[in-house]
């Protein structure tokens, strides 16, 4: 599994990894029981702040996906989402590739795309078409 | 006091020059925790530099406090303590032009009696460090790794660094970033680093310091400033009308033409739901990356 991490982004880069982590179980890069990357090895990897490593694995225990293991290092939870979530999951990434694709299509560029989704899922829906 | 805060400063101010009407800092607070790397970010002249020697015992506050480990930056005795315990790379990388690489070395380590000797190895095999040549003969990058190995080595549980990139082509700040991670994974310690660098900053340090004329503008975990920015714009179906918010955390509203964007430092939700009492054609919220955060919160002169 290999991890990349953008700095420059408005997202910070612990939730970035989280991301990367539950994607990567999710696509199946990432199986339950796999070892992770230990936290110093993955900072000077990606040449990010060991702390940064460290929220990241913290708050994906928190939720259940990994398990720190004391001196033995991050592993995926054994009982990491069952098939029915990865199933939803997949139906999920196709209709969301479609809509990107559908998007495209009519010009809208990728940033557009994704502030969209942005909004969307802070409920904040274009208000448009009030009289007034 | 306890050791909360390995640096900490209250209200600190320094005036220079002749009447001290050169104002470098002007109400400085700055709260940097144990086993941080934090950024100090500020354009060239925002007061840096004059900060780092006031910490360092280099240069007396005109008023306010300065602690270091919890000793007072501006007490004699306290300041030599907090130089032995600090690691400290200046901007222009103090170093003897007539020694070479291995003299400088042997000259500094006595002086630090926890120096690292396993450190010194590593180091010299990391940075390809030449043993024989001269100081003065260094390439740019040269004498910073050197430099950041004088530092790095005499076991110091805190690393001030001024500018440590300055001057550095990209391949080999990404050298210098990265031993800095790389210590600090593998020893207990904290970094302050100055620079004018936002990626730099960004990739690196998990908390962050903005400074401008002299003052502290922003402050606080890279990620929480990442997680309460936002940008939420306005569409109009006219001009964009001159509101004011009330808010609490706007930052800046910016009017032109028919959109109105507002920063905000406290998260959207309140924002937004002001905002809709304005009826606008639409609502937009963005991430607001550091870059912008920067830009939007330091003076620029017109």
């Amino acid at each position: 599994m290999l991890f990349r991490t953008n700095p420059s982004s408005g997202v910070p880069i612990y939730l970035q990894l989280m991301e990367q982590v539950k994607h990567g179980i999710e696509t199946g890069a990432l199986r339950p029981g796999e070892q992770l990357p230990g936290i110093r090895p993955l900072a000077e990897e990606l040449v990010i702040n060991p702390n940064t490593v460290a929220k990241a694995y913290r708050e994906l225990e928190h939720e259940g996906v990994i398990e720190l293991r004391h001196g033995a290092g991050a592993f995926v939870s054994a009982a990491v989402r069952g098939k029915k979530g990865t199933d939803n999951l997949r139906a999920g990434q196709s209709i969301v590739a479609a809509a990107v694709e559908k998007l495209r299509g009519r010009g809208v560029t990728d940033e557009e795309i994704r502030r969209l989704f942005e909004a969307e899922l802070a409920g904040l829906r274009t208000t448009g078409g009030h009289g007034g | 006091m306890a050791d909360a805060f390995v640096i900490e400063t209250s209200g600190l101010r320094k005036h220079y020059g002749p009447g001290g009407q050169i104002e470098a800092l002007r109400g400085l607070d700055l709260h940097v925790p144990p086993g941080s790397i934090h950024g100090f970010l500020g354009r060239n002249g925002a007061g840096k530099t004059t900060a780092i020697k006031v910490l360092l015992g280099m240069a007396r506050p005109t008023s306010g406090e300065a602690r270091v480990f919890g000793l007072a930056a501006h007490v004699q005795d306290a300041s030599v303590e907090i130089r032995r315990r600090t690691g400290f790379v200046s901007d222009d990388k103090d170093l003897y032009d007539y020694m070479t690489v291995a003299e400088m070395i042997r000259f500094t380590s006595p002086f630090f009696p926890r120096w690292r000797r396993d450190l010194e190895e590593r180091y010299l095999r990391k940075f390809e460090l030449p043993l024989d040549r001269k100081v003065k003969a260094l390439s740019r990058g040269m004498r910073t790794k050197l430099a950041l190995l004088l530092a790095l080595c005499r076991g110091a549980e805190l690393l001030i660094l001024d500018e440590p990139t300055s001057g550095l082509d990209p391949a080999m700040t990404e050298e210098v970033l990265q031993a800095l991670v790389a210590h600090v994974a593998g020893e207990e310690m904290t970094v302050f680093f100055s620079s004018h660098q936002i990626a730099e900053v960004e990739q690196i340090a998990d908390r962050v310091t903005i400074i401008d004329r002299g003052r502290a503008v922003v402050t606080g975990a890279l990620d929480d400033l990442k997680e309460s920015f936002r940008r939420v714009q306005l569409v109009f179906e006219g001009d964009a009308p001159d509101a004011t918010f009330r808010t609490p955390g706007v930052a800046r509203v910016r009017r032109k033409g028919r959109v109105l964007s507002v920063l905000s430092s406290a998260g959207a939700e309140a924002l937004v739901d002001e905002a809709r009492r304005l009826n606008p054609l639409s609502v937009d919220v963005a991430p607001v990356t550091l870059k912008e955060i920067f830009l939007e919160t330091v003076t620029v002169e017109e």
